[in-house]
């Protein structure tokens, strides 16, 4: 079955088009790392996937258009955390908001149990009753991974989730998100700047506003595939122009 | 000074501060997390444009402000939304505006300068029993609103991940918007033109001191604005000082105190 279907999707901001005639297609159970250089639209492409930016084209999960899926499908670790940091909340919170879509007044036993559990499965036990605000970031990565697995979703969009994370706790990650995919058969898109991660995937996109390459690692991650993607940064305005024409 | 309660008139503004501490408290948590400091201050004077109109025209003022301060509100989240300006720079347009149509509905209608007095610093008098109703009307929307408090929560703590989730954000800016609004202008009756602001932000301000969660902090908000206008109003009683004035410096004292309590560390 096919989980994720990406169809001609365009972005644009005002004049700036930060995605182009994107299309690929995920089956069920498959590891996606997505690479490319900064600025290439890897961050817009989960956003798009998520409804949060507009955009032309298709995006069907589970063969429905993303905005009618179940939102409770998807989990989502956003790169940049832009929550307020002066919110009075708890980490254990946080991770409930994975089960309800909103913030909890209180948390019933069960939802508790639950949100321990979550964060026990990312080895951030000892974080559940700090305040929100005062974690480093390698810290939110993990509560933000906790409140993704948490509702269990069929589609986990991590963006850079071991950024910040030290040497230890990025092997941990991977070995998390491993044993999640074992025991759920969900689909995982992750975006990454580590190669090394990329080479263990299932499948890798490389992404530089428009798709590069797409298939198992070796054959995406190909000299010839990266020098396209990641040569063209220096003529960032050049691609930009043609683009614009185009 | 308990045979105060045996006055109508007095028995009548307790209720009022009651019920508007009430929905003051409720949104004051929303007002201080989401920077809304400001926004009080610019539908304050828009409450009082709404007025000096009613003034000028010789009607009931409350029944211009109310439709004139929720059209404001709308249209400065309206503005936000639309233009991608901050939201402080929506409330400053309109701040001036609403300041500017005052002053020329109060220049035009001289005569009734006094009246305008008593909705600038608010009067424990001017409460009758037709705000009153007015007042409790709102608690229960307030109330019916309540189911809100979550999802208001979650976008306010992180946009992004509410969208993300579905939440309809926008929607529940323009309800919080409207919410803010007609609490804030039924609260100038008590509190006055002048400092109705401090309504909406010194209750969750102080509460954000004491407060580990969000849920703490919303119910020591509605007790905080609770207690400081029962303290407010008696202390207006005893000393003849203006009603709103007193509750808002028994509300500047308890977070006063609370500051000192947490020792300026910014623990928490
Ligand atoms: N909300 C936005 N408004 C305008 N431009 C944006 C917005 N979000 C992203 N961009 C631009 O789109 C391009 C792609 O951004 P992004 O998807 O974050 O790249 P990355 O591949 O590094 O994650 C960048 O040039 C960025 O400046
Ligand atoms: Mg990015």
């Amino acid at each position: 079955m096919t989980a994720l279907e990406v169809r001609r999707l365009s972005v644009r901001f005002g004049e700036f088009r930060a995605l182009e005639e994107v299309q690929f297609s995920v089956p069920e159970g498959a590891f996606v790392a997505i690479v490319g250089p900064n600025g290439a639209g890897k961050s817009t492409l989960l956003k798009a996937v998520l409804g949060l930016v507009p955009y032309q084209g298709e995006v069907l999960v589970y063969g429905l258009p993303a905005g009618k899926a179940d939102p409770f499908w998807f989990g989502y670790v956003p790169q940049i955390k832009t929550f307020d940091r002066s919110f009075p909340a708890l980490a254990l919170e946080l991770v409930v908001t994975g089960l309800r879509r909103r913030w909890p007044f209180r948390l019933s036993p069960k939802e508790k149990e639950a949100a321990l559990a979550a964060l026990a499965q990312v080895g951030a036990s000892e974080l559940a009753y700090r305040p929100l605000g005062r974690l480093s970031g390698g810290q939110l990565q993990r509560v933000y991974l906790a409140r993704a697995l948490i509702r269990r979703p069929r589609i986990l969009l991590l963006d850079e989730p071991a950024t910040g994370v030290d040497r230890v706790g990025e092997e941990d990650l991977y070995r998390y998100l491993e044993a999640y995919q074992k025991a759920s058969g969900a689909t995982v898109l992750m975006i990454t700047h580590d190669w090394e991660a990329a080479h263990h995937a299932t499948h890798v996109l490389v992404l530089n506003r428009r798709v590069v390459g797409f298939g198992p690692p070796e054959r995406a991650l190909s000299e010839e595939c990266l020098r396209q993607a990641f040569g063209h940064v220096g003529h960032a305005h050049g691609l930009f122009v043609e683009g614009g024409r185009a | 000074m308990l045979e105060a309660l045996g006055y109508p008139f007095f028995q009548r503004a307790l209720l009022a501060g009651l019920l508007v501490a009430l929905l003051s408290g409720l949104a004051s948590p929303f007002v201080v997390q989401r920077r809304l400091s400001f926004l009080g201050d610019g539908l304050a004077h828009a409450a009082f444009a709404g007025v000096a109109l009613g003034l000028f025209l010789r009607e009931e003022p409350f029944w211009f402000a109310l439709p004139f301060t929720f059209f404001v509100a709308l249209a400065i989240t309206w503005v936000k939304e639309r233009s991608g300006l901050s939201e402080d720079t929506a409330i400053g347009v309109f701040f001036a505006l609403s300041v500017a149509l005052g002053a020329v509905f109060l220049a035009k209608a001289r005569g009734y300068v006094g009246d305008a007095m008593g909705y600038l610093f608010g009067s424990l008098l001017a409460v009758g029993p037709s705000d009153l109703l007015a007042v409790g009307a709102m608690v229960l929307l307030g109330l019916a609103l309540l189911p809100l408090w979550g999802p208001l929560a979650y976008a306010t703590l992180d946009r992004e991940l509410a969208l993300a989730d579905r939440v309809p954000v926008v929607f529940h800016d323009y309800l919080l918007s409207g919410f803010l609004a007609v609490s804030l202008v039924l609260s100038v009756k008590v509190v006055g033109v002048l400092l109705v602001a401090a309504f909406l932000v010194i209750p969750g301000a102080t509460a954000r001191l004491l407060a580990r969660t969000f849920a703490q902090m919303t119910l020591l908000s509605l007790l905080l604005a609770l207690f400081s206008t029962l303290g407010g109003l008696f202390l207006s009683l005893l000393l003849d000082w203006p009603s709103g004035a007193s509750v808002v410096l028994f509300q500047a004292l308890l977070f006063g105190l609370a500051l000192l309590k947490t020792g300026f560390s910014g623990e928490k």
